[in-house]
């Protein structure tokens, strides 16, 4: 696996030293799941999601009203910077 | 005794452990107390009125710290309560801190949190278990009665074992997620630790039912889980998969886990053969599945909405990298990277498709085995608590932690653990049960038998009176 390259797709922006310990590491790991190749299973079903049949048969449909949520300035006080009611981030182009 | 009396007791006992424990990542003790003060007020006799209880710091708590555990959110503030919580109040109880955990809930030992390991009260030079092991820490040392955690892969029960108490995971739906930050959404479930069943029960019965704000959550009754223990276990019958007592196993778990076989029997209790065939896979199917999850789950810590933002960075781009470089951990980093692999063009049938595939198998044999048996019985974790440091390098040493509880994540199954013996060096471990879809009660009444007539009879070395 080309760590580095991963990383980027994943958005971590890791160092040398750091794709020299994950090299080895995440190779192991894709060893041991690969362990799931000496399986037969092409006719099985894939299983999506966790849901019981009791949770398929839910009806997860609520009525189609408003209700309240945060407010603006709620929805800002957690942001590491906001300027007149927006998210401000670092200038993209 | 009062309300107050009592909660300020368990906050006076939290703050003088926490220097050599560390369970705590906060403790609330002016929020407490006013509520305490509230309920000695107003007296009631709601299910958990003035029962303490402490939170994974994972599960949102307004106007509490909620960190994951990770730098990425370590001064984060909750705006809302998780519906978990805020059952738990309207049954009368008093959050009384927040717990430490593995970072983002990914580990099995604490090791991973950004603020230190939570201590194992039993020998402090040892591990709690993960990733809850801060709430486990929490009710073993004698704090609270009970706590939450949340589980992916065996994060409830592992810690309950290496820590001497009850450790439980519902069925999938039964305890809704809103409000408990995601890692690997259909794998997650809030679970509860307990002094005893009894504590547990008791707590699940306040949080369980469908939620609005949780699609996943299942439109199923709630019954009062307390109401049957005591009820003989007489005709019950349990499954052993045999197969997966052998290898990998301490001698001396193994040997009590034969004398647990011997005292459910002695209970009553009728012992079968069953056999989970594609169990050995679970650990491969969960680290692609809770991988791929997280690595979707995760790409919302950006450093624009909420959490830490790395500075100097000279555009937006360069601020993602830099903060979710900075902001992650190594274990949390290593498995985005391993579920962005999974997931990434061409690799997809190969691993996420081929592990929905075994997952489904995994739930098979599940189903299979409870049409001959009503609990299926192993132990909980492969050996006792290791010490701090002793696995840190070997992810994959780490991962088999959870050889045993990961499988009724992947099928969805409930499972509980509870105290079965000390090892020679005076360490606790659990023996595990776990149920069909929405058996619960069957379990409870299980365990409530086996604590009553086999008590621990052991308390740890660090233990508030």
């Amino acid at each position: 696996m080309d760590v580095k390259h991963v990383a980027k797709l994943a958005h971590l922006d890791i160092t040398d030293s750091e794709v020299e310990l994950y090299t080895p590491q995440m190779a192991n790991i894709v060893r041991y799941i690969e362990q799931l190749n000496e399986l037969e299973i092409d006719d099985i079903e894939p299983m999506l999601g966790g849901l019981t049949d009791e949770g398929k048969a839910t009806v997860t449909i609520r009525e189609d009203v408003a209700y309240g949520s945060f407010t603006q300035e709620e929805a800002l006080i957690e942001a590491p910077a906001g300027v007149e009611g927006h998210f401000q981030v670092p200038k993209v182009l | 005794m009062s309300v107050v009396s009592k909660i300020e007791n368990v906050l006076t006992n939290a703050e003088r452990l926490n220097d050599e424990l560390n369970s705590f990542l906060s403790i609330e003790r002016e929020s407490a107390l006013a509520r305490a003060a509230e309920l000695d007020a107003e007296p009631g006799e709601r299910l958990l009125e003035g029962v303490a209880i402490a939170v994974k710091d994972n599960i949102c708590t307004k106007g509490m710290r909620t960190s994951c555990g990770s730098q990425i959110l370590h001064d984060y503030r909750a705006h809302y309560d998780a519906t978990a919580i805020s059952r738990l109040k309207d049954a009368g109880a008093i959050i009384v801190g927040k717990t430490n955990m593995d970072e983002f809930a990914m580990g099995s030992s604490n090791e991973s949190s950004a603020f230190g390991p939570a201590k194992n009260p039993w020998d402090i030079s040892r591990v709690p278990g993960g990733s809850s092991g801060g709430s486990a820490v929490a009710v073993a040392s004698g704090v609270v009665r009970a706590s939450l955690g949340s589980e992916t892969g065996g994060s409830v029960r592992q810690p309950a074992s290496l820590c001497g108490i009850v450790g439980f995971k519902p069925t999938y739906g039964r305890i809704s997620r809103f409000g408990l930050v995601a890692f690997a959404s259909s794998l997650d479930n809030i679970g509860i630790f307990g002094q005893t069943t009894k504590d547990v029960a008791d707590v699940l019965t306040a949080i369980a039912g469908r939620d609005e704000r949780d699609s996943t959550s299942a439109n199923v009754p709630v019954p009062h889980y307390g109401s049957t223990l005591g009820n003989d276990v007489a005709g019950k019958v349990i499954g052993v998969p045999r197969a997966l007592l052998g290898e990998g196993v301490d001698e001396e778990v193994r040997a009590s886990i034969e004398s647990a076989i011997a005292n459910f029997e002695s209970l009553g209790a009728k012992i079968v053969d069953v056999e989970l065939p594609h169990a050995k896979y679970g650990i491969a199917v969960y680290y692609i599945i809770a991988t791929a999850e997280a690595s979707s789950n995760l790409a919302r810590f950006d450093g624009v909405r909420y959490g830490f933002r790395a500075e100097e960075a000279a555009g937006l781009r360069e601020m993602y990298f830099k903060t979710r470089e900075q902001g992650f951990g190594p274990e949390v980093k290593r498995r985005i990277m391993l579920g962005t692999y999974v997931l990434s063009s061409g690799y997809y049938d190969a691993y996420y498709s081929k592990a929905q595939r075994v997952r489904a198998l995994v739930k098979r044999d599940y189903t299979e085995a409870f049409t001959k048996c009503d609990a299926i019985l192993t132990p909980t974790s492969p050996d006792t608590a290791f010490k701090l440091g002793e696995r840190s390098d070997d992810p994959i040493a780490m991962y088999l932690s959870d050889i045993y509880t990961v499988s009724a994540n992947l099928a969805g199954i409930p499972g509980i653990s509870v105290p079965c013996g000390l090892s020679g060096d005076g360490l606790p471990f659990g023996v595990q049960l776990v149920g069909n879809f929405w058996s619960e009660q069957t379990l409870f009444e299980l365990t409530h038998a086996y604590e009553t007539a086999f008590p621990l009879g052991a308390k740890p070395a660090v233990f508030a009176e």
